[in-house]
């Protein structure tokens, strides 16, 4: 995930808000009294609204109830089943705009064999984002908070902020989208989970597993976002066809920023989808994405096991093939679902690794190509009541770096990007109330830190949302 | 890869036939929905209905299949009062469908031409899943849908207007039908008023209130909200010293905790067709309420 945001306005919003609450806590008297009179003004208006609302339901009933009903049950709808009719008074014309609000609170109680604080995917350059498993104990969670409207009849505009257990606001997305293109295209401007692959898109909410598979840990730093266009066609077919690109900044990992006017990433995709009768519904695609990288740091130890800085500069591109398929019988996902997912990326990074940045200031040319993938499944057993596993692979492939290769230095100088195959097994259960909140515990035999060191972490999750009802994609 | 290469070739047919499209395509979210506006369009309609009977609407997903639909629709019937919350935003957002965005023509919700029972005066979900705007699933009063087809046939008849005497019949012939109907089914009903009954979930609420059923309990003691056996049993008590004639249960609904009361407290269960498609007998409209009485005047005679 791409840069943390300053909370500094918001506290000062609050500051400047805590005054008034003092000052009003010496006013009680005088409040206690306004109160009264108040109390006393509400019930006559009351009495009047009442009052109102007869005369409107003799009137309204006349032309919405079917006249013509011939037979003796057509007695009209009983007065205490007669709907609120929203009166003028009742509302205030600045709120009636406000835009849908809604807030994912999570958090979870975590234990682990190993201390968080060594884990790293062997064989990968770190992606920078928080990727690692949490902190023992408890820990509070992302919370999420969406709000989104329509801005007019051709845009509509979404803020999605991750406030943070270590009280950071990030602004997850924040972007505007068309309402009004003809011909079945879709735009977004600003900031967006870019569309590749199933998950990238999927809010952290709404993952089926408490953290997201180690290839999007390794490649993309849990998933991609950065500030830029996308342009989405679907054609007109009874079978979804559906073409994306994006042209962003390139601050997201594996890019970065290089302050160049030009276009420094590119996402092309393009998915599939259907049904298969009625108890079957799948989707496929294949993604692409260039992005370009200008002295991206990452820390690691040479031979000598202290810590130096080396930084890699160049392109990365990234292949990503992703299918879903979903089955519940009849289609009703109510009672039952089977969902089984897997997605497989593999990339190709062509530039320049440049060797303790601070110190030696070795450079050599570096290739390397790695890929990874996972598979799950996960059953809604009966209503409320969820299984899943899930396997998770990567592979380092071949790496070329000129530095070791011209003897300059040894593999030992770069034990990070030393060939390996981390991989990870997660199993869950999950308890959902309602569709509004949900209880999960998770298992995983954790091996990404090196062949044979075994991380077993446990954890119990919760996740609530309060507010505006969520529609989910697919 | 057999699934991508079918896909291929699907691909391939479906984009060389893609012109000629005559009839207004309509994408409806509901069975019944889709069933009007097929009386009401007759041969000027291509619908393509989202969900079966089978399903609990409120919990379909953004499927691809819908998203292709929703793309390529010429007017989408919703039920509306928030029954599709979960799904249809997202499809009409992403169909890049701008006929179809609320607001334009080809927009239409049933539930937005008629006054909706059970109106929450107080909106918290700690009374379950609720709706704000009232009970949405206004199908079960027939007098609903006369209303409704009132408003659909205006609606196509705005959209295709070269054919808007065409739906100004059909209009016309189907309202004459369905208030003959309406007739006989009320008289058909009358011993049926006043008889006490369980449901499932208030989703037969709009029945009830039109049949004059008095419903005296819910197996979900909240919407949304699957029963404990504490609650279950509380319910045995009381229908125990006051036993209702009939427990509803759509289609749709698990049977077990109908069938769990129902061998307890010595009451029958009727499955109801819920929506067209729901039961053999209910094939369109007319079938779904034939079948609906027919299943409820068998056990309470």
């Amino acid at each position: 995930m791409s840069g943390y945001h300053s909370i500094a306005a918001l506290c000062a919003l609050g500051l400047t808000l805590l005054p008034i609450t003092t000052e009003a806590a010496d006013d009680a008297t005088a409040l206690r009294a306004e109160l009264q009179s108040l109390q006393a003004q509400y019930a006559a208006r009351v009495e009047a609204l009442e009052a109102r609302i007869t005369r409107l339901e003799a009137a309204s009933t006349a032309p919405t109830a079917p006249t013509e009903t011939p037979a003796d049950i057509s007695s009209a709808a009983p007065p205490d089943l007669a709907p609120a009719l929203p009166s003028s008074d009742s509302r205030s014309a600045t709120t009636a705009f406000n835009p849908a609000i809604s807030l994912v609170i999570g958090g979870s109680y975590h234990t682990a064999s190993r201390g968080p604080e060594d884990w790293q995917v062997a064989g990968f350059m770190p992606s920078g984002g928080e990727v690692g498993p949490g902190a023992r104990g408890f820990n509070l969670g992302e919370s999420e908070l969406t709000l989104g409207a329509n801005v007019d009849p051709y845009f509509s505009a979404m803020l999605t902020a991750a406030i943070s257990g270590e009280n950071e606001i990030e602004v997850e997305e924040a972007f505007v989208r068309t309402l009004a293109l003809p011909a079945g295209l879709n735009a977004k401007a600003g900031r967006f989970f870019s569309g590749f692959g199933y998950l990238n898109e999927v809010h952290a909410h709404a993952w089926d597993f408490a953290e997201q598979p180690l290839v999007y840990q390794a490649f993309f730093g849990n998933q991609m976002a950065q500030e830029g266009l996308q342009l989405k066609w679907i054609a007109p077919a009874d079978l979804l066809i559906e073409f994306g690109i994006e042209a962003g900044n390139g601050s997201a990992f594996p890019g970065t920023r290089r302050n160049r006017s030009g276009l420094d990433a590119t996402t092309l995709f393009a998915h599939v989808g259907g049904d298969i009768g009625v108890s079957t519904s799948w989707r496929a695609g294949v993604s692409w994405l260039d992005q370009r990288a200008d002295e991206r740091v990452y820390e690691d130890v040479n031979a000598l096991g202290d810590p130096v800085a080396n930084a890699f500069s160049g392109k990365a591109r990234t292949w990503v093939a992703d299918a879903v398929l979903k089955w519940a019988p009849d289609g009703n996902a109510a009672q039952r679902q089977l969902k089984l997912q897997g997605e497989y990326m593999r990339r190709e990074e062509q530039g320049e690794l440049a060797y303790d940045i601070d110190g030696s200031g070795l450079a050599g040319a570096y290739r390397g190509t790695g890929s990874g993938w996972y598979l799950q499944g996960v059953y809604q057993f009966r209503p409320r009541w969820r299984v899943g596993a899930r396997y998770d692979a990567l592979n380092t492939g071949t790496t070329r770096i000129a530095l070791i290769d011209d003897g300059v230095l040894g593999a030992g100088d770069f034990p990070l990007l030393r060939a390996a195959d981390p991989d990870r097994v997660s199993v869950m259960l999950d308890w959902n109330p309602s569709e509004f909140s949900r209880l999960r515990a998770q298992y995983a035999w954790d091996d990404a830190r090196a062949e044979g060191v075994r991380d077993r972490q446990f954890t119990l999750q919760y996740l609530f949302g309060i507010g505006a009802h969520g529609a989910h994609k697919y | 890869m057999t699934i991508l290469l079918r896909s291929a070739l699907a691909l391939t047919i479906l984009l060389a036939g893609l012109p000629a499209q005559a009839a207004i395509k309509v994408l409806a979210t509901t069975s019944d929905w889709g069933a009007l506006t097929r009386e009401l369009g007759g041969d000027k309609v291509d619908v393509y209905v989202a969900t079966s009977a089978l399903q609990d609407v409120h919990r379909v997903e953004a499927k691809p299949s819908l998203l292709a639909r929703a793309r390529t629709a010429d007017l989408l019937v919703a039920n509306g009062a928030e029954l599709e919350i979960g799904w249809l935003p997202v499809l009409v957002r992403e169909s890049g469908n701008r006929r179809i965005q609320p607001g334009a023509p080809g927009y239409f919700e049933a539930a937005a031409q008629l006054r909706l029972l059970e109106v929450p005066t107080r909106l918290d979900r700690a009374m379950g899943d609720i709706h704000p705007l009232g009970n949405p699933h206004v199908q079960l009063d027939p007098r609903n849908i006369g209303i409704v087809a009132k408003a659909l046939a205006t609606r196509l008849a705005a959209l295709d207007p070269a054919n808007a005497a065409y739906y100004a019949e059909r209009g016309h012939d189907f309202d004459t039908r369905w208030q003959l109907a309406i007739a006989r089914w009320n008289s058909r009903a009358a011993p049926l008023a006043g008889a006490p009954v369980v449901v499932m979930h208030r989703d037969q609420v709009y029945l009830c209130h039109w049949l004059g059923l008095d419903e005296v309990a819910a197996i979900e003691p909240k919407p949304g909200v699957p029963p404990s056996a504490g609650y279950l049993g509380q319910l045995v008590v009381k229908l125990g010293a006051a036993p209702p004639r009939l427990i509803l249960r759509n289609t749709y609904n698990d049977q077990k905790a109908a069938e769990w009361l129902s061998a307890r407290i010595h009451v029958p269960v009727v499955t109801l067709p819920f929506s067209v498609g729901g039961t053999p007998g209910a094939k369109d409209l007319f079938g779904l309420f034939d079948d609906t009485l027919d299943r409820l005047l068998a056990v309470t005679k």
